[in-house]
């Protein structure tokens, strides 16, 4: 038998031998128009017959300018945007932003407004990964019926972030020291409901999803991150934990009122997939549990410190960085005021951009088709990524 | 016997149709069919695509109005929702998609962003909205439009749809045709030096000359 000739390279491809034989590698470009690129986001992945040698993430498809936006605004006026970076949470990064400009002048929030905050902040995480958990089946098949599922309960979330801040995404709502409004009459009662009825969802998504056996044999052990990769590259958020890094903000920081409420972290054993969607599982039960406390105990009184000025707004000169736990991750503004009515520097630490960094190194090997399960599972929003 | 007006048409259809007879146009059926079976192209750009996943869930169900069907490839699809901010980068793709559309095509722009930019229009990467490069058919204002929007807009492209004519060139009016688009390919813009080349498509964009009043 005559010996195979050696492929020539041709326009600019890499050839790479694979095993015994001299095969031609593939170079796909998945996205930035992909249906399981989570948006606009690109992955040119190298491929050998099915397996990944080689993937380049390629962002910038979102980049909307947000930081040099609010650089050339007033303080107040880059909180709408901040619904525009992660689109799920909105209220998260309105609550972050709030946070740093409060650190930044020592500003104080009353009572029921931080109460407010986190049954906000815990309604969004529940909206987030209930639709996490959704759109990651989704991506392995299960077409449509677990998301429609979350869908329907997302839009009972939605409904209640509708009736107190007037938007069902965009919300809008936290300003320095407090909220825009206190919570309409009868809007906790209805909180109360939801979390009350909140559970038998969270069964009934258990035991459609968690024993599944395709599930079971597409997430197990594909796309490990082990703890000490995951706390080299920065990652933050559940895809840490599920690495098994007790590594919870809200825990570690106890920020706003955090340190009042009784509530475990729960944390991944082998860092694959399965643990990370399991884990948003886990972490919807304990929110639950939080927004129980939280409700429970909500004080009577003004939602908004009448110290702050809300026009004319001017911080004092320095820096500063505030950070929250976002349902996706550690989510920072690095502030530089000079004084003036804008910021002099205004710069996020998304979470999701942070943790996409890891993509690569948990894709290599695997299957073109677990990529996008990897994917999938790291919980990323472009708005965040590219901002 | 030629009926021009169409409510007249709509009575004779109505007197007959209590004799037992239907009468209808070709033409009737066939934008029937289309209108009541869109496929719009699985897209998502930014914010308002969780919006358009709303529509397509099982609250707001665009099924109820035949446009759930998302096709991934813009080879299988009919209709293009540009959902959310189209920047720079993104503007050659965009244009790219809707060229590799099948005749007959319409666009709906949802949302602030993909009609002039938005609250991102200061931006740099920004572009100050998809008109520039292709024909739209709808508009929704809104950031995010809320998905009873999103459906509105739908049921008026379905009301356009159904006044078109997909008669041949030679015959009828040829001023409101479905296939009108031919092969044509819209020029994509490429990112030059400083800003996208070109800047706008002459043949889709021409907005009125802006009048100060001194």
């Amino acid at each position: 038998m005559a010996q195979l000739e050696p492929p020539t390279a041709q326009r600019g491809y890499q050839i790479l031998s694979s095993r015994d034989l001299d095969a031609q590698t593939l170079e796909v470009a998945m996205g930035p128009h992909h249906p399981s690129t989570h948006g606009v986001f690109r992955m040119d992945v190298v491929l050998d017959g099915e397996t990944v040698t080689k993937l380049k993430p390629v962002f910038g498809y979102l980049h909307r300018n947000h930081e040099k936006i609010a650089e050339n605004t007033s303080w107040i006026g880059s909180m709408p945007y901040t619904d525009r970076l992660d689109y799920f949470c909105s209220l998260t990064s309105n609550w972050a932003y709030a946070l740093s400009v409060e650190k930044l002048c020592g500003i104080t929030v009353p009572e029921r407004a931080e109460y407010l905050r986190v049954i906000l902040a815990e309604l969004t995480r529940l909206a987030n990964h209930a639709c996490l958990a959704g759109f990651f089946v989704n991506d392995l098949g299960a077409m449509g019926t677990p998301l429609l599922y979350a869908l329907r309960e997302r839009e009972k979330i939605l409904d209640l972030f509708e009736w107190i801040s007037g938007a069902r995404m965009m919300c809008n709502f936290m300003r320095f020291g407090g909220c825009r409004n206190d919570a309409p009459e009868g809007w906790l009662a209805a909180t109360r409901k939801l979390v009350a009825h909140f559970p038998s969802f969270l069964d009934e998504y258990d035991r459609l999803l968690t024993g599944n056996e395709i599930i079971l044999a597409r997430t197990q052990g594909i796309g490990i991150l082990s703890s000490a990769l995951a706390i080299d590259s920065a990652m933050s958020g559940p895809c840490l934990r599920a690495s098994g890094v007790n590594y919870d903000i809200r825990k570690v920081d106890a920020y706003g009122i955090y340190n009042r409420f009784n509530f475990r972290v729960p944390l991944g054993d082998h860092g694959d997939c399965y643990d990370r969607m399991m884990l948003r599982l886990l972490e919807m039960r304990e929110s639950l549990s939080i927004l129980e406390q939280a409700l429970k105990e909500i004080p009577e009184g003004s939602v908004q410190n009448s110290a702050v000025k809300i026009r004319n707004f001017k911080p004092p000169k320095g820096e500063c960085y505030g950070r929250i736990e976002t349902p996706k991750g550690e989510l920072g503004f690095f502030l530089i005021s000079d004084g003036g009515t804008s910021p002099y520097r205004y710069r996020i630490r998304p979470p999701s951009f942070i943790n996409l960094t890891v993509l690569e190194d948990m894709c290599l090997g695997q299957k073109l088709a677990d990529a996008v399960t990897i994917l999938g599972s790291i919980d990323i929003v472009l708005g965040e990524v590219d901002r | 016997m030629e009926i021009s007006d169409p409510q007249e048409m709509e009575g004779l259809r109505s007197e007959l149709q209590k004799a037992g007879v239907f009468v209808t146009t070709m033409e009737f059926i066939y934008n029937w069919g289309r209108s009541s079976s869109i496929w719009p192209l699985q897209f998502g750009l930014a914010c308002c695509a969780i919006e358009m996943i709303c529509t397509a869930g099982a609250r707001f169900d665009l099924a109820r109005f035949g446009a759930e069907v998302f096709r991934p490839s813009p080879r299988q699809a009919d209709l293009m929702i540009v959902s959310g901010t189209v920047t720079k980068k993104m503007a050659p793709q965009v244009v790219r998609l809707y060229n590799q559309m099948p005749e007959p095509k319409y666009v709906i722009t949802m949302g602030a962003c993909a009609i002039s930019g938005g609250p991102f229009k200061q931006g740099y990467n920004v572009l100050k909205g998809v008109d520039r490069f292709i024909p739209v058919d709808v508009h929704i204002p809104g950031c995010p439009p809320r998905p009873e929007a999103l459906i509105h807009a739908l049921v008026t492209l379905q009301k356009k749809i159904s006044a078109q004519t997909t008669l041949p060139r030679e015959q009828g009016d040829v001023s409101n045709r479905a296939y009108d688009k031919g092969d044509q390919h819209y020029p994509v813009p490429q990112l030059g030096a400083h800003d996208i080349v070109p800047p706008f498509n002459p043949e889709v964009w021409h907005p009125e000359p802006v009048r100060r009043d001194s």
